[in-house]
Order: C-alpha cells, then sequence, then structure tokens
C-alpha cells in the first residue's frame, strides 16, 4: 500500500543520508522524498512517499524511529491529510492553436503559466499525484521539453500536526 | 580553562572514567597521541593492526558491560575498523571509536589517507558524529558514550579533523545529556507487562527464550527468579549463553541450528513462547514458515524495530530486559496459581524424553583427539569459571555446545556478523579488563590466522590469554557444508600450508605447545594452564573429519534436527 510517513529531524549534516542509507540497506522502497528546514532551524521535516505490506510499514516506521536523529514521526496516510506535489513541466508552444491548447488545460487544472518565450511554454501546477498524473497525461498530444516534479509535501487535516 | 582540542578527547576520556583504550597511531591523529603521552590516566594498548584495536575494544565491552575506546587515525586506520564496528553492531555491544580526520580545508579533496569516515561507517553505527566545532567536542563525545551504551547499546563513531584537535576551546566535560531525538524507553508498559504474566500463566506447554539481550540487560537474576518461579523450560541462543547456569534443572541448552535436540523440539511444540532480549535470527528460527506453529509469543525488547520483525508477536513489550523481568517479578506471584501444573508437568515429561536422546552425546576415539573432547576438558581444568572468546567456526559452536556457562558475560563470540579473527583480539581485551581471571581464545588454524599478529600485543602487555587452536586444517564449517550439501567437493576449504604455530608462537616471545595424542591431551592443556604468567598457545591436532551435530539444515524446521550419525536409533528406542 502507498503510505505517506512524514518526519521531523534534527537539521545536522547527514542527516538525509542516514534515511536514505537506511532504506536502500534495507531494501525498502522510496517513491518520492522532500525535505527542507522548518520555522525552526535546528528541525528538518522530511515526507516520504514508500510503498509496502503493513509488515513492512511497520518495520520502516520503526527504523526511522530508530534513528538517532529523527525527532518525531507520523504515517500521514494513516488520518486524514492533505498532500501536494509541484510540478513544474516545459513545453512547445508554437503556433496560435497550440498555444491557445495548452493555455485551456492550464485554467482547467488551476496552473499557470509561468514562463513565455516565442516557441516554449513554462507551467507550474500543484495537487496530489493523481491530479499531476492527470495534468501531464492531459498534455499528452502537447511537446514535453523537461518535466520537473517536487516529490509529494503532506501535511494532517484539523487539529493533526506534527510538531515538538 | 582553554585546552587544545586533542587535550580535551584525552580530558574527556578521563572523565568518562576510561582506563584503556586501543589504538594505532598516524599523521591525523598525531596530536591526539600528543596529548596520550602527556597523561597517565588513560592507558593505551597499541595493537598491531586496527581491526585488532575494535575485537580487543569489543572484548572488553563485552566482559565489563562498559563502552569499549577505540582511537585511530584516518583513511586506511578507518577502513580497518570496519569489520570491528560492524562485528559490535551486529551483537549490540557499546562501543566508541574515535577517528581522527584530515584537516578541515582538506575534506573532500582527496587528500593524503582521507576518507569518508562518517559515510563509510554509517551503516554499521548506532550513531557518527563529524566535530566540526572544537567548542562542540566535549559535548560530542558525552553524547557518544551516552548513545553507546543507552538504549540497545552500538558502536558510535566521533570523527575529528586534525585542525580541530588544535584549535584551543573552553573545556567542560556535561554530566548529563539531553536530547529530544533520542530518549530510549527502559520501563515496560505496565498494561502490557500484566497481559504478558496473563499469556505466560495460560501456557500448558510454554518455552523461555532467551538472548543476547539478557546478558546486554543484566537481567541474569531477575530472570533466574523468573525461572525457579515459574519452573518452565528456558533454552537460550548462542549470544545468552551463561545467563542461565548451563546446569540448572530447567535449561535445555541451546536452541537453533547447532542447539540441542529438547531445545528445539521444545521451540516446535510449545503453546507459548516467552522471547527474552532475543531477534528470531534465522539461524535460530530455521526456516520461518515452520517455525514454532502453535506458538503464542510474548516478546521483551529495547528496541521496538526488533520486535515482531520475523515473527508475529501477540503481546510486545519494549524495554530494558532486566528493568521489565523485575516489574513482571512484581507481579508474578498474584499468576501462579494460575498456572496448569498437570499440564505442565506432562509438557516437562515429554521435554524429557527429548532430553534423553543425549543430542551431544560424542565419541572419543582412542588415535585422535575429537574436538568436542577438548573443550569438556578445558571446562573441567578451569572448573567452568573462564572467560572464553572464540573465534567462528566449528569450533565456536563446539565451544558453546561443551563449554557449560554459569555466568553471563563469560562467553564472547562474534554472534551475528560472524568474524573470523575476533577472538584473539577480543581475549585479548577481556584479560586487560580481568588481569586475574583465566581468559581462554578457543580458535581454529583458519580464524587465527586472520588477526594473528595480536600475539606481538599480547607479549608487549604482558596478557597470559590461553590460545587452544583446534588444528583440523580445514575452514572446518565450510569443510561440513561442502561435505553435506556440495556433494564433497571441499572446494578451498584445505589448508596444506598451515604455519608451525609452535615456532610461530614461540618467535613471537610466548609458550608454544602441540598435542594430538588423545593420552597426551589432559597433561598438555594442565601444563599450559599452570602457567599463569605467560601466553600459552596450545596447537591441538584434532580428527578433521568430525562435524558438528545436531542440525538443522537450511529450509528446515526445529523438529527437522539431524543427530549424531547412529544416535536416530538412541532416538527411536527412548521414544518408543
Amino acid at each position: 500500500m502507498r503510505r505517506i510517513i512524514s518526519l521531523l529531524l534534527e537539521n545536522e549534516s547527514g542527516a538525509l543520508s542516514r534515511v536514505a542509507g537506511l532504506f536502500s540497506a534495507r531494501g525498502y522502497n522510496i517513491e518520492s522524498l522532500t525535505v527542507a528546514p522548518t520555522e525552526d532551524p535546528s528541525l528538518s521535516r522530511m515526507t516520504i512517499v514508500t510503498r509496502g505490506t503493513d509488515n513492512i510499514i511497520e518495520q520502516i516506521t520503526k527504523q526511522l524511529n530508530k534513528l538517532v536523529d529523527v525527532v518525531k514521526l507520523i504515517d500521514l496516510t494513516e488520518g486524514q491529510h492533505i498532500e501536494r506535489e509541484l510540478l513544474l513541466v516545459k513545453v512547445v508552444a508554437s503556433g496560435n492553436d497550440q498555444r491557445e491548447e495548452v493555455k485551456r488545460l492550464v485554467d482547467i487544472f488551476r496552473g499557470r503559466i509561468i514562463d513565455v518565450t516565442d516557441s516554449t511554454y513554462t507551467l507550474e501546477m500543484t495537487g496530489n499525484g493523481d491530479k499531476v498524473d492527470a495534468f501531464i497525461q492531459a498534455l499528452g498530444q502537447v511537446d514535453i521539453i523537461e518535466v520537473v516534479r517536487s516529490g509529494v509535501s503532506g501535511i494532517g487535516r484539523g487539529k493533526r500536526a506534527l510538531s515538538v | 580553562m582553554q585546552l587544545t582540542g586533542a587535550d580535551i578527547v584525552v580530558r574527556c576520556l578521563q572523565d568518562e572514567g576510561i582506563d584503556y583504550i586501543f589504538g594505532y597511531p598516524g599523521g591525523a591523529a598525531l596530536h591526539i597521541y600528543d596529548a596520550l603521552y602527556k597523561q597517565d590516566k588513560v592507558k593505551h594498548i597499541l595493537v598491531r593492526h586496527e581491526q585488532g584495536a575494535t575485537h580487543a575494544a569489543d572484548g572488553y565491552a563485552r566482559a565489563t558491560g562498559k563502552a569499549g575506546v577505540v582511537l585511530v587515525t584516518s583513511g586506511p586506520g578507518v577502513t580497518n575498523t570496519i569489520t570491528g564496528i560492524a562485528t559490535a553492531y551486529m551483537d549490540s555491544v557499546p562501543m566508541v571509536v574515535l577517528t581522527a580526520q584530515v584537516p578541515s580545508h582538506l575534506i573532500g579533496d582527496d587528500a593524503f589517507q582521507e576518507v569518508d569516515t562518517v559515510g563509510i561507517t554509517r551503516p554499521c553505527v548506532k550513531h557518527n558524529f563529524l566535530v566540526s566545532d572544537v567548542n562542540r567536542l566535549a559535548e560530542t563525545m558525552k553524547r557518544a558514550f551516552y548513545i553507546a551504551e543507552s538504549g540497545r547499546p552500538g558502536p558510535v563513531v566521533v570523527d575529528i579533523p586534525k585542525d580541530i584537535t588544535a584549535a584551543m576551546a573552553e573545556y567542560h566535560y556535561p554530566e548529563v545529556v539531553d536530547m529530544r531525538s533520542y530518549q530510549p524507553r527502559t520501563r515496560g508498559h505496565a498494561k502490557q507487562i500484566k497481559r504478558g504474566l496473563e499469556l505466560l500463566t495460560q501456557a500448558k506447554k510454554p518455552i523461555i527464550y532467551t538472548g543476547g539481550g539478557v546478558v546486554l540487560g543484566d537481567a541474569a537474576e531477575p530472570l533466574r527468579k523468573l525461572t525457579g518461579k515459574l519452573d518452565f523450560p528456558v533454552t537460550s541462543t548462542l549470544m545468552g549463553l551463561g545467563a542461565v547456569p548451563h546446569d540448572d534443572p530447567s535449561f535445555l541448552g541451546m536452541l537453533g541450528m547447532h542447539g540441542t535436540y529438547e531445545a528445539n523440539m521444545a521451540m516446535h511444540g510449545c503453546d507459548v513462547m516467552f522471547a527474552i532480549g532475543a531477534r528470531f535470527d534465522d539461524r535460530v528460527t530455521g526456516e520461518l514458515s515452520k517455525f514454532a506453529p502453535g506458538a503464542r509469543i510474548i516478546q521483551i525488547d529495547i528496541d521496538p524495530s526488533s520486535i515482531g520483525k520475523n515473527v508475529p508477536v501477540e503481546v510486545p513489550i519494549v524495554g530494558d530486559c532486566g528493568q521489565v523481568l523485575e516489574q513482571m517479578l512484581e507481579h508474578l506471584d498474584g499468576y501462579l496459581e494460575k498456572i496448569d501444573r498437570p499440564a505442565v508437568d506432562a509438557w516437562w515429561e515429554q521435554v524429557d524424553r527429548w532430553r534423553a536422546v543425549r543430542s551431544l552425546d560424542y565419541k572419543p576415539q582412542e588415535d585422535k583427539i575429537v574436538p568436542q573432547l577438548v573443550v569438556q576438558r578445558l571446562m573441567e581444568i578451569t572448573g567452568g569459571n573462564a572467560y572464553v572468546a572464540s573465534d567462528v567456526g566449528q569450533h565456536q559452536m563446539w565451544a558453546a555446545q561443551y563449554y557449560g556457562f554459569n555466568r553471563p558475560r563469560r562467553w564472547i563470540n562474534s554472534g551475528g556478523l560472524g568474524t573470523m579473527g575476533f577472538g584473539l583480539p577480543a581475549a585479548m581485551g577481556i584479560q586487560l579488563a580481568f588481569p586475574e581471571e583465566t581468559v581462554i581464545c578457543i580458535t581454529g588454524d583458519a580464524s587465527i590466522q586472520m588477526c594473528l599478529q595480536e600475539l606481538s600485543t599480547c607479549l608487549q602487555y604482558g596478557l597470559p590469554v590461553k590460545v587452544i587452536n583446534l588444528n583440523n586444517q580445514y575452514m572446518g564449517m565450510v569443510r561440513q557444508w561442502q561435505e553435506f550439501f556440495y556433494d564433497r567437493r571441499y572446494s578451498h576449504s584445505y589448508m596444506d600450508a598451515l604455519p608451525d604455530f609452535v615456532k610461530l608462537t614461540e618467535a613471537y616471545g610466548h609458550v608454544g605447545m602441540r598435542v594430538e595424542d588423545p593420552a597426551e591431551l589432559d597433561d598438555t592443556l594442565e601444563k599450559a594452564f599452570a602457567l599463569k604468567d605467560r601466553l600459552v598457545f596450545v596447537d591441538v591436532i584434532t580428527d578433521p573429519t568430525v562435524n558438528v551435530y545436531p542440525m538443522i539444515a537450511a529450509g528446515k524446521g526445529h523438529n527437522e534436527m539431524e543427530l549424531h550419525p547412529g544416535q536416530g536409533e538412541v532416538q527411536e528406542r527412548e521414544l518408543a
């Protein structure tokens, strides 16, 4: 099953490699991993999307908790949550028809055109993983030059929070 | 007072109460070595190879329960420690490894003797640090010791660039450590403890399965009280031997691949299993799908990730084995009357029938020394009171099977990683910690050659270890597997150019003895042990064809043991 695990860890050099190393050493799969400092510069927040049976997910959370740098951890998918991913995509946009078509698609998916040349558009869109997938698929007839996905970030709904 | 980083390192060791460190100098470590030279509180043991330093510190730690300390230089000094660090990591041994590093401004420059120490050690340490500010050096050292010794113990590496050891800072060694990200839980959850007692006392066919956590958690005392009151059968993993005395009537011996018949059959047939500080390793469980099919399991472990990792657990209890057992003892009396004694008595009768198979019996020979006899004689000569370090292979299994351990921390071997070369340096560390005690290194002709150079260290520091080399000219365990599973194709498991171990030992300045005739075994061993102040290396030429029995082959369950050839008939007779 797909799971989104969020963790707070000490913002120390090497903390990221400890997490990444754990996944490769134990053969767990990482679909995406994002990390950045929080409002407290001594803490980083990491979001990991992974897949596995319940047993494997349990081992992943236990092994992550065991890392000395990890302060706190939750499995967002255990409750109501919101996930978002940022997509940047550069497409060929030449000729009026094509430029109009791309603009329409961007509107439908509530994205934005953030850079323009005479032959390209650079687009920005946020949403959950499914929406990003759907948008990329919808761009199908357009020539895609470059796709950049941030990986998933997530947060619990309501009062549920991961903080120290 | 302002001190250099090097002086801070040494002051930290003093304030931590460290008496011995094991190390080897080199360029990046020179400031620290200079600081060591100027004091005499922390004694430095100069090894002959950095791997020896790690195993010696490891042996010291296993025997004393305190962190062992290693000091090495950068680059090859570090890479040589990796095997020893991984060995300690797999067996949860507290160790602090201080590694010198090239100066900060050269890091990442492919400088002379530079390796990415933090990167290279990361998968085999509990934690590691790269010190980037001399003002945080003392605090980092304190954290290293705290992390190494608390929770599930393990090795911690502190990598210290050379410029940090020259820089000045105010020295203050913190008394306590408070880390928001690391707060190991030691007390068991009260509700889980009651659930555990509830299930345990419902058992009709119970088994208590203890592991290395009982030794690490100093839980032998509460365990003895608990088993005394319960009168349930107890078995132990390789790592837990000694926590329950071998002659305790409830003790069934070791379980697992080369465990006793009764221990493995009882594991297979039990209805409730109480695992204490044991992690269901593959050498213990055999084929998982056949493991203890009827068992409901209670498990105590300080590491939550060890619980339910390989086998589903009904009552998990996270905590220190010693503390949790004490907590259980507080409530045990109220539960004792719930035990179905007639059922447990019937179970004991069954267990005793398995015991009657006498799966460890072996036949001595007239013309050749059989290795089991050597270990048995060692036990008798030392009254079962020696510290026994071993290497890895057949001799390790025979040591575990035939030297009856009656106290924890006396049996010291590399169980998890299975590191050949561990024995001699580990024995060295133990002998330093306990200079008055008898320390034996049971080894084999292949293993001993992997860290043989430490004989020189033993001479320098006058360490009278007794090395018992069970010499069968083979890598015996490899040969055994090739005999059983590879149609006797003995691919590269025979050494036909062994050194003359007696002369070699003499060249190192020690006493060497050789014995080949079973009639002379006792005399030779007694002579060796009579030389109290000397290291004696006894080269015991043994029958090369002897295999380790009983055995669970790969893919088999606990109830599918192979006994010594010929023992099957005994089994059938006894079970009829």
